[in-house]
């Protein structure tokens, strides 16, 4: 079949590689009708990530149709022919993890688990297509996907909605639901939201769903601000205006009472100073992150209010304002998205017509064209926010 | 979650505070430097070395260890003292050679003497330091994990003998021979196989299980599971420790070599995989560890790619 292979920093290509097999009991094998390009991919991509091998299946938010169940699957649960959304953690609904809904940080499902355990002190679960560290388990940018305990992960869609509409419950919108759902919104609440890319956007409107008075987009990058100011959001362009101030000044002098860091490690920012300084000590490795968006979001936040951080970090980072922090009794929420217990009821949302996740999508492309994909999404030409392949 | 530590002990061996041969070196030890340091230029002098004040601070330093290899053999016998003193040899032979090369011809007696007797002093201490070493080395092993299940399921699920290969990576059989007792066999290093017979020593359902390998074991060897509940209903810890009685000897370094790789990474290993087979009913493979979480497999690893037919065909087999 074909994949999308890892190849070096900065490559990818499209190569064909044995199908998928049952390795496992519980195992299902997806003939993948939809598939897309995760800004988490470009982390990847960048080679920001460790423990990538030349040759990997790169892929973690994909879709498509049952055609071979292996003999431990419970067949009330799912069977061939069944049409399903991969969330992106594999969870395993055992360990005590998986039973507290903390899916991404199943303790049975990644065979990695004592390299993860060394970066991170404790395990984290096994991904899709995103490194050795989450497990090293081939990823869905493919024709065919394995899916590793299939009675327990997969959602089932039995209703005609289309791929577009679906696809993102495999990560993209519970990761940016559950960013909105981590700041506990209460009535006036006004949420800031750095980072304008997909996940970003499904903060926004999760902030909306939930309940925020005002939801302010934070970016440079214009188009992505015309996105989001299309649906109603305030938008600060922080390669023109002080963020600080801008809040301060929409807020009535509070700041926003939640902040949703949606970037993560790779962070661009106006102040070219701390900008060059965090790509001198990444590019040294002496911090692996460049965590500015973070830096900005806790510093804003008003006293007493949320960080919720969905943007992924994959090390260490460099002055983090601790003091800002604690002295001002924020509180910082994180997580890798336990999509598992987010799927359904985005489902209902999505039925009902309160989501739109089609609203993102700015690229279809075929599976073969995926590095194209990765490069128009990487340097955001063509006005690209995100790309859905198809196999 | 997994917490593992191993702890080597090369065995104390009490037996050298009576050693007439170690005691005997340590008072040698002792005599040789006060000298040394009390009057370093007569030691060198008559010594034939001369006494210029390199000579006179080579023979104070070599003063201050002989005391202090003096001390650990008469203080805290252990056999590590005496390769000190072969250690300490080597370099007095070292600076008698470089003396004897660049003499001046004043007292070289006396330096070929001194030689001479070093000589024989150091082919004493390479007999002490063989025959005292201890030949064994016990190693112990320990982790421990947290499953969901109540301490009697857990100890159901361990006291099946049997079903240990599926989850201890360097078991390949192991079967009830008799009401407690078991016969093992094992995976060791350059493709050997070990086989042992053990016997269980403590059984008490829910609580623990302990086992013992009975003589004529290539490796004696014993081990031990608790079962502790967790509290507030987070199921039932598993603390396991493993007891290795290791040759001495170039087989049994090689053998810690073996297991030093990472010897606490091999048991934590075991041990998650016992959790996914009781939790989730198997080992769980990805395409770039398909065999599983096994710590000395990790890196590098197959790709992140489907196997093809021959790999698939070797990891299933």
């Amino acid at each position: 079949m074909k994949a999308n292979c890892w190849i070096s920093p900065n490559t990818v290509e499209v190569t064909d590689v044995p199908d998928p097999t049952i390795l496992n009991s519980r195992d299902a094998i997806v003939r993948i009708s939809s598939t897309a390009i995760c800004g988490s991919d470009l982390h990847l991509l960048d080679g920001y990530v460790p423990t990538m091998q030349k040759g990997d299946v790169l892929g973690h938010e994909f879709m498509g149709e049952v055609v071979e169940v292996g003999p431990g699957v419970d067949r009330d649960k799912l069977r061939v022919g069944d049409r399903v959304v991969v969330p992106f953690p594999i969870g395993c609904g055992a360990c005590s993890a998986c039973r507290n809904e903390l899916w991404s940080c199943c303790e049975n499902t990644n065979p990695n688990a004592g390299v993860a355990e060394k970066m991170f002190g404790h395990p984290v679960a096994g991904i899709y297509g995103y490194s050795h560290l989450t497990g090293g388990f081939a990823g869905g940018q493919a024709e065919y996907a394995r899916v590793v305990l299939a009675d327990v992960n997969p959602l089932k869609i039995e209703s005609d909605l289309t791929d577009e509409q679906v696809l993102f419950l495999s990560d993209i919108l519970p990761t940016g639901y559950m960013g909105a759902d981590m700041c506990e919104i209460t009535d006036g609440d006004v949420v800031a939201v750095w980072g304008a890319g997909p996940v970003g956007q499904f903060a926004m409107d999760s902030a909306r769903v939930l309940g925020a008075a005002m939801v302010i987009a934070i970016d440079d990058v214009p188009y992505r601000l015309e996105m989001a100011a299309s649906q109603g959001y305030r938008t600060i362009d922080f390669s023109d205006t002080d963020v600080r101030s801008a809040l301060l000044e929409l807020t009535g002098g509070r700041g926003p009472d939640k902040c949703i860091d949606a970037v993560g490690l790779e962070a661009t920012h106006g102040a070219a100073h701390v900008e060059l300084y965090d790509r001198v000590k990444q590019a040294v490795r002496s911090e692996t992150d460049r965590p500015h968006a973070l830096r900005q979001a806790i510093t804003s936040c008003r006293s007493g209010g949320i960080v919720s951080v969905i943007g992924v970090y994959g090390g260490f980072v460099d002055k983090f304002p601790a003091g800002s922090w604690m002295n001002r009794s924020v509180t910082l929420k994180t997580g890798q998205c336990h999509v598992q217990r987010y799927m359904r009821p985005l489902l209902e949302r999505i039925e009902a017509g309160q989501l739109d996740p089609t609203r993102v999508i700015t690229h279809r492309l075929p599976l073969v064209e995926a590095p194209r994909g990765y490069d128009i999404f990487k340097h955001k030409q063509d006005r690209c926010e995100k790309v859905v392949l198809k196999p | 979650m997994i917490n593992g530590t191993v702890t080597v002990h090369p065995r104390a061996d009490s037996s050298l505070r009576h050693d007439p041969v170690t005691r005997g070196l340590g008072w040698v030890s002792a005599a040789l430097g006060v000298v040394q340091l009390l009057a370093p230029a007569r030691f060198a002098r008559n010594l034939g070395v001369g006494d210029a004040p390199r000579h006179r601070l080579t023979s104070t330093l070599v003063g201050i260890r002989e005391l202090g290899v003096a001390g650990g053999l008469l203080g805290l016998p252990h056999p590590a003292w005496l390769w000190a003193r072969v250690g300490g040899d080597a370099m007095d032979l070292s600076l008698l050679v470089r003396a004897l090369h660049d003499h001046d011809g004043r007292g070289l007696s006396r330096t070929v003497a001194g030689t001479a007797a070093t000589v024989a002093i150091t082919l004493t201490d390479l007999y002490a330091a063989v025959t005292r070493t201890t030949r064994r080395t016990s190693m112990e092993l320990r982790s421990t994990t947290t499953v969901t299940g109540t301490p009697d399921e857990v100890y159901r699920f361990w006291s099946r003998l049997d079903r240990l290969p599926t989850f201890m990576a360097h078991l390949e059989d192991v079967r009830m021979t008799g009401e407690r007792r078991s016969h093992w066999r094992a995976a060791a290093p350059f493709g050997r196989d070990v086989e042992w017979d053990a016997e269980t020593t403590q059984d008490v359902p829910g609580e623990r299980i302990a086992w013992r390998s009975l003589d004529g074991a290539d490796v004696p060897n014993s081990g031990e599971v608790r079962f502790v509940p967790a509290p507030g209903g987070r199921g039932t810890e598993l603390h396991v420790t493993l007891t290795y009685d290791l040759p001495g000897g170039a087989v049994g370094k090689a053998v810690t070599k073996y297991f030093g790789e990472e010897p606490a990474q091999q048991l934590d290993d075991d041990l998650r995989r016992f959790k996914q087979v009781f939790e989730v009913g198997e080992v769980v493979r990805s395409d770039g560890a398909p065999h599983g979480k096994r710590a000395r497999k990790e890196f590098p690893q197959h790709p992140a790619r489907p196997l093809d037919d021959d790999e698939r065909k070797e990891v299933l087999a």
